[in-house]
């Protein structure tokens, strides 16, 4: 092969390589453009401090490697012997300066753009909880929990057998999207219920955390109507990488439609959120392969609910459940780490009567989020396991309880 | 027996002990060695092994992220994996990597006999071992190893298991032994150089020592502090961080970071030091604007202690902060600039051969310049709204730490190895590693812009099916990176077996400073009598 062949295969790739990334419909390889005036305000500063960079760089490294070509001994044997310039050094120091400057102006434009959130039209309360987002329409009397859709979760599992390219927006679909109205200013209040999360929607422009105890502040208004993916980007615990937000931004008056509906729904919602993100499932099941597994699952799940399970088989379930879901806060021990996370040794709840104790950990209670989306059978195990553990010996419940509980 | 006596006497005087001089013997020398260049070999060959053990763990995770979906360890396994790699590579790798090099070479470049403080140097190396020791037990407890990052920031942290105490207790350690270190390296430098070693006339790598000693001193105290009044949240039932209790989470990402960010430039500035004794080196040349680098290196310093909260950006600051913090981070680039612009014109118009030392060299002015290139983009605090906690902050401290410290360290060890061990390192061998780390280095880390950029969350053990190509490709860059070390650990056995063509006392040509005048290998005490500093080995006059 000739140098310039050399030269030219990789020339190529790379050429049909972004030719190829850009046909794709999704961000590849780059920041995407985004759907709100500030994040394509955004990209266009991220363009442009990247074409800056590219050109200094060009600039510097066709110095070095012209230097290391012709300064090398073989071509050059005597050294030249100067090694100072107090112009040159003022002059590479004042330039770098004035491009600095240069680019600090429209950042600076925008940011201030990006956290003036005065006029907002509606107001979402987004609460992060291990691991999942809770929403709130502000003022609406509608909230409900989004997590990962049950397909998603069930192809996450370590040795699941189930290839994920096979799963339709894998890690990056929810069970309730949240809703928002396109061409209105929405105001994003963020907050967590346990650990420090943070909001990411890339189309947005925009992330922030959401940080317990306190409230902070963003805002977005959607021009173009479409589903828009994204994902917690502050290291939460165990399951970080499983609590995808999904937002739906939906033509004002189908908003309104939506709304209203949520509305009627909310009592119920309120009371049972997993119940709703289980009838969405099963809602799907006649369209998608992925949802007729799940429901073929449930099914098996409800199967198993009407025959008695023996007390060992809930506790394996159980255990594994819990170290699963529990262990993060309970700890192993089942001591947890009062006064945050109570003991489950001995503790008057879990060997309490059972129905009290399976409604907390179907709904949760203060700083323990709702377990909801747990199977029957997950829920029957980990109360049959935390009972009969570490000292407690209460007994087993049965997944029939736990769907008697659910409604 | 008397004449066994004198024989043991005998050996007293003719040098350490040896390993032929029998195992206890030989073992005690090492534990007990208050001598520079034992305590500096000590540190190195811990670093070394340190390097190993966190390069296993980033292999765990380019493992499991070789492919979408989890196939080989539990989601919170994978937060123990990072959250380990981060603190062995920081604390157990390339501080006391650096912390070595600065203890063979800065007596032997301002003409002393050893460091200032010789027992308080023992002590602080170690202090190693047990602090590693304790951090790395906890992968064996109830509830696993630390998972909640190595900036272990509040609330998370305080649900570690039972590794939290040792987790605070370790970074004590390793805080403790730092400063012993840095307060050496400042005792020394401003006490013991030999006559006529004026400051201004010190070798750029003991001035970078110096700053970072003090860069050192300044904040590892802040960090133990943050990590104590994390412990006091946890069993004193104070709330410093618990918003419940009137206290502050974000109060606990200042405080860190202005530890953080220093911290960033100690793992950085002795690195400059060593590229701007080398690049003179080999472009036989003195070195471009020497009291320019002398005031961009303090610049840098100064300004690392105000720029701390560009780490934390999203945590919703005051708009004046943000624009504070976003200029001030700015500001870095320009001294930073001026460091690569004089080591250009060092080369400009030099005669420039490339052995390996060099090439690790300037493969660091090119591959750190790009990671300096992705800092300034996260600089700009509105696109790094979008850049902050994916990959493309991952690909930025990659790119400053392994093409940039790391190389740095590799090019300084390859630089005075002939100096150390009497023997030349095998040349072609050092050309293959340099090439395939340079190579696979950016196999490993370039595409990660790319994710980032398109979304990915860093610290995230399974992803999206659209980022599967550009982790494959990153995954293979770690795996064949990581192998390519060990034809460098096989190079550097050699020479410390002394096998290999023996090094003159100068064995590079363009080579000043007092340690070439000494012979090779440098005597185990070196300057017991102060040198004449001939102004031709200085680098500021050479």
């Amino acid at each position: 092969m000739s140098m310039r062949n050399w030269l030219a295969a990789p020339l190529l790739w790379v050429v049909a390589f972004a030719a190829q990334a850009q046909e794709k419909s999704y961000a590849y390889w780059n920041m995407p453009k985004g759907v709100t005036e500030i994040s394509r305000d955004v990209y266009g500063l991220h363009m442009l401090i990247f074409w800056v960079v590219v050109v200094i760089g060009v600039g510097v490294f066709a110095a070095f490697f012209y230097s290391i070509w012709a300064h090398r001994r073989s071509r050059n044997p005597k050294p030249a012997t100067f090694h100072e310039s107090t112009t040159v050094e003022i002059v590479w120091t004042v330039i770098p300066f004035l491009i600095l400057i240069a680019m600090a102006i429209p950042a600076t434009g925008t940011l201030i753009k990006i956290e003036d959130s005065s006029d907002a039209e509606m107001t979402v309360k987004v609460t992060g909880y291990q691991w999942m987002w809770g929403y709130e329409y502000v003022g609406e009397d509608v909230s409900f929990i989004s997590r990962l859709d049950r397909a998603s979760d069930r192809a996450r599992q370590v040795g699941s057998g189930i290839d994920p390219r096979t799963v339709e927006n894998y890690l990056l679909e929810v069970d309730n999207r949240l809703v928002i109205p396109t061409d209105t200013k929405v105001r994003f209040l963020l907050t967590s219920n346990d650990v420090i999360h943070s909001w990411w929607v890339p189309e947005f422009g925009m992330k922030r955390d959401a940080i317990p105890g306190f409230i902070n502040e963003m805002w977005a208004r959607v021009d173009e109507p479409g589903v828009y993916r994204g994902q917690c980007t502050e290291l939460c615990g165990r399951d970080h990488g499983f609590m995808p937000v999904v937002v739906e931004a939906v033509p004002p008056a189908e908003f309104e439609r939506w709304l209203a509906e949520q509305k009627g729904e909310s009592g119920a919602a309120e009371a049972a959120p997993a119940a709703a993100g289980t009838e969405v499932a099963a809602a799907e099941a006649g369209t998608t392969t992925d949802a007729a597994v799940d429901a073929g699952n449930e099914a098996a799940d409800e199967a198993a609910a009407a025959a008695p399970l023996d007390k060992a088989e809930l506790m394996t379930a159980g255990e594994k459940a819990y170290k699963a879901n529990c262990v993060a806060c309970h700890q192993a021990s089942g001591e947890g780490m009062p006064p945050a996370f109570p003991s489950l040794v001995g503790s008057s709840v879990v060997n309490g009567e059972t129905a009290q104790y399976i409604t907390q950990v179907l709904n949760g209670k203060n700083a323990m989020p709702p377990f909801g989306h747990l199977s029957d059978k997950e829920i029957a195990g980990v109360v049959t396991y935390t009972r009969n553990s570490w000292g407690n010996e209460s007994g087993p419940v049965q997944p029939g309880d736990v769907a008697a509980l659910r409604q | 027996m008397a004449e066994a006596h004198a024989h043991d006497h005998a050996h007293d005087h003719h040098g350490p002990a040896k390993l032929s001089d029998g195992f206890g013997k030989w073992a005690m020398r090492w534990i007990s060695t208050t001598n520079h260049k034992d305590l500096g070999t000590l540190y190195l060959v811990w670093a070394f092994a340190m390097f190993f053990v966190g390069g296993l763990m980033s292999l765990v995770i380019r493992g499991e992220l070789f492919a979408p979906g989890l196939q080989f360890v539990d989601p919170e396994f994978f937060n123990q994996m990072t959250t380990m790699h981060a603190l062995i590579m920081i604390f157990g790798g390339v501080m006391p990597a650096f912390t070595g090099l600065a203890n063979w070479m800065v007596p032997m470049q301002i003409g002393c006999s050893d460091l200032a403080l010789p027992r308080v140097n023992n002590w602080g190396f170690w202090i190693l071992p047990f602090a590693f020791g304790l951090l790395l037990s906890t992968l064996f407890m109830d509830g696993g190893a630390p998972a909640s990052g190595w900036t272990m920031y509040p609330p998370l942290v305080l649900q570690t298991g039972e590794a939290f105490p040792y987790l605070i207790f370790s970074i004590h350690l390793m805080g403790i032994s730092s400063i012993t270190g840095a307060i050496n390296v400042v005792v020394t430098i401003l006490n013991m150089r030999a006559p006529g070693m004026t400051l201004l006339k010190m070798p750029l790598f003991v001035w970078t020592w110096l700053i970072t000693a003090y860069l050192l001193i300044a904040v590892m105290p802040v960090l133990a502090g943050a990590v104590t009044m994390l412990l006091t949240d946890r069993y004193f039932g104070t709330s410093f961080f618990n918003a419940a209790g009137g206290g502050d989470p974000v109060m606990f990402q200042h405080i860190f970071w202005f530890f953080g960010h220093p911290e960033v430039y100690i793992l950085i500035l002795p690195a400059f030091g060593i590229v701007s004794t080398i690049i003179p080196t080999f472009a036989r040349k003195t070195l471009f604007g020497y009291a320019s680098m002398v005031y961009a290196t303090a610049s840098i310093a100064f300004l690392s202690f105000i720029v701390w909260a560009h780490h934390m950006f999203t945590v919703g600051m005051p708009l004046a902060g943000e624009l504070f913090f976003m200029f001030s981070t700015m500001l870095i680039a320009v001294p930073t600039g001026v460091k690569v612009f004089n080591w250009i014109a060092t080369m400009w118009r030099g005669s420039m051969t490339f052995e390996t030392p060099m090439l690790f060299a300037l493969g660091f002015v090119f591959l750190f310049t790009i990671g300096g290139f992705s800092g300034l983009m996260l600089a700009i605090a509105p696109a790094d709204f979008q850049y902050h906690d994916t990959y493309f902050v991952v690909a930025h401290f990659h790119y400053v730490l392994v093409p940039g410290a790391v190389f740095a360290i590799l090019a300084a060890i390859y630089y005075w190895i002939p100096k150390w061990t009497g023997v030349m390192y095998n040349e072609k061998l050092g050309q293959f590693h340099f090439w395939w780390s340079a190579i696979w280095i950016n196999v490993l880390f370039f595409p990660q812009h790319f994710l980032g950029l398109a979304g990915m969350p860093r610290r995230i053990p399974d992803y999206a099916v659209q980022f599967t190509d550009f982790n494959v490709i990153s995954s293979i860059g770690a795996f064949a990176f990581f192998i390519g070390q060990f034809v460098f650990i096989y190079n550097m056995i050699q020479c410390m077996r002394g096998v290999g063509e023996p090094a003159p006392a100068r064995p590079w040509e363009g080579a000043h400073g007092l340690e070439w005048t000494v012979p090779s290998p440098a005597p185990y005490h070196t300057f017991e009598k102060p040198p004449v500093v001939d102004d031709k080995e200085v680098a500021a006059h050479a």
